[in-house]
């Protein structure tokens, strides 16, 4: 009794902080979907993007229609989301996040694994196959393998690209005060891995048609 | 609220009622299942019409607070929109985040106690020599002037400008006191209806592109006839005003005019910047900036020469 109590006041908690993470990231950036490549429809897909923000996946929910929002889980480091309770309960219960070891010696599960899992539960995936922050001046960082690795072993989920742009500026790593500038997210066309397609060669493709989508966006 | 003001509002009303419906006939008639893309956007501006007269109208009622919150509003959205287009780097955070944080507040709360020799100068002086002090301490020298300037401009345009308008509030014109809201209705109105008239007359009888390089959209038909009927109907208004009927003919050609050239400058700086809009919100008209553009270059004008002619202060 007291469990399911605490279990409905924690879901009650989490569904408020989803609404007030949602409107803060619209006050504060007013973000603007375009769905250039894709519709918005309730189908398994793996979202992937370029990371330049700790905001990027949270401006990707928001935009999503709540629909496909309640569906979707971002892929993150567990490293971080589990440094503090109020962080561990935001990454867990606010963003039903897939939380994955990113140090090979720390961890006790395979990363794609824990994605292919979280794809055959139903849900669709927000990824950023750059694996870490792009500070850098190059405008995507090398993909790791991760995106192949997950393609090959569920080939049949459709792989989205989505640029964001404008982020960067938003909130440069290191900075405190978001200075609030409009963000673009742009939605190209699906991809998949083909038969028979090199590591490489599949990264690649994926890069090009995430920078591809670069050239459209306002920034 | 003055009876004028009642009177022009409602006439607003009409007018706008008038244009509903004329939209809805069109649909029907032409495209009821809304695959006329030019109809479609007519009916989009009609209704974000609606919602910025009843907004308008809230801040009039709310007297000065009111509008002086309003306008701080506009100027946030604006000063959004225009910074995410301009050059910037990772240098110009601080500088970035104290045009919205500080920049603007400061502006407006000197408009809202009146303080005219502070507001007329903070951002022409303080906020241009201060603000590259804040990028040139971040290091970065590439880009620097670009960057510098295309954040003053975005100032200038979208705090500095925009807010000229609840200035007006702060005029002393013998035999108008408790009006000057009339002062905002009337330009507004004027420099708006020009647009509108602009828009209408540039789709019925437009031929003769008027700087085909910045806007495909912008004809001398449009722009003559908007004109025009502008001039004439801000004109026919002048009893809002503390202007003599000949004086409205003047001030109504001059913010039309004005009016007008913002537009064609701000369709330089988007031509420039590789976009159409200046951003998404407002269904049918783009951004903020889109609709605000003509009042921009019309209100500092307007309100320096209603103050050097007219005002007592």
């Amino acid at each position: 009794m007291l469990s399911r109590l605490r279990r409905s006041v924690l879901a009650l908690t989490a569904g408020v902080l989803a609404k007030a993470i949602t409107l803060f990231a619209r006050l504060a950036t007013a973000p603007r979907a375009i769905w250039a490549g894709v519709e918005p429809r309730a189908r398994q897909r793996i979202y992937y993007a370029n990371h330049t923000s700790n905001g990027d996946f949270v401006l990707i929910w928001t935009v999503l229609p709540p629909v496909l929002r309640a569906n979707t889980r971002p892929v993150a480091a567990l490293d971080y989301w589990l440094r503090s309770p109020l962080r561990a309960f935001i990454g867990r219960d606010v963003f039903n996040a897939v939380l994955i070891d990113r140090r090979p010696d720390h961890r006790t599960e395979d990363p794609v694994a824990q994605m292919a899992a979280a794809l055959d539960g139903g849900a669709s995936l927000i990824l950023f196959p750059e694996g870490q922050r792009n500070s850098s001046d190059a405008p995507l960082l090398p993909f790791k393998s991760g995106l192949y690795h997950l393609a090959r072993q569920r080939p049949g989920v459709d792989l989205v690209p989505v640029w964001i742009s404008n982020l960067n500026h938003v909130m440069p790593k290191g900075e405190i005060i978001p200075v609030p500038l409009i963000c673009t997210l742009t939605f190209g066309a699906a991809l998949r891995l083909a038969d028979d397609e090199p590591k490489d060669a599949f990264l690649a493709r994926t890069a090009a048609a995430l920078l591809a989508l670069r050239a459209g966006d306002a920034a | 609220m003055t009876p004028h003001l009642a009177y022009l509002l409602l006439g607003v009303a009409v007018f706008l009622v008038v244009a509903t419906a004329i939209g809805q006939i069109l649909r029907a008639r032409v495209a009821p299942d809304g695959s006329n893309p030019a109809i479609e956007n007519l009916n989009a501006r009609i209704a974000a019409w609606w919602a910025m007269v009843v907004l308008l109208a809230l801040a009039f009622l709310a007297g000065r607070p009111g509008v002086v919150i309003l306008f701080a509003i506009l100027s946030f959205a604006a000063l959004r929109e225009f910074l995410s287009l301009t050059r910037k780097s990772a240098a110009d955070h601080w500088a970035l985040a104290a045009a919205f944080f500080v920049v603007l507040p400061v502006q407006y709360l000197l408009v809202g106690i009146d303080w005219y020799g502070f507001y007329a100068i903070f951002i022409p002086v303080y906020a241009f020599l201060l603000l590259p002090v804040l990028s040139a301490l971040r290091g970065g020298p590439a880009d620097f002037l670009d960057r510098v300037a295309e954040t003053q401009w975005a100032l200038m345009i979208s705090v500095y400008c925009v807010s000229h308008v609840p200035a007006l509030l702060s005029l002393r014109i013998a035999g108008f006191e408790g009006q000057n809201v009339l002062l905002i209705a009337w330009l507004i109105f004027t420099v708006q209806l020009s647009d509108v008239m602009q828009y209408v007359c540039g789709k019925l009888f437009g031929r003769r592109p008027l700087a085909p390089s910045l806007s495909p959209s912008k004809t001398w038909e449009g722009f003559l006839g908007g004109l025009a009927t502008a001039t004439a109907a801000g004109a026919a208004l002048w009893w809002l005003t503390p202007f003599a009927p000949e004086q409205a003919v003047l001030m109504a050609l001059v913010v039309t005019v004005m009016g007008s050239f913002g537009g064609l400058v701000m369709s330089a700086i988007k031509r420039d910047k590789g976009v159409k809009d200046w951003g998404h919100l407002i269904a049918g008209h783009g951004g903020f900036l889109d609709r605000l553009d003509s009042v921009v270059f019309a209100a500092p004008i307007f309100f320096h020469l209603t103050r050097y002619f007219w005002s007592q202060t």
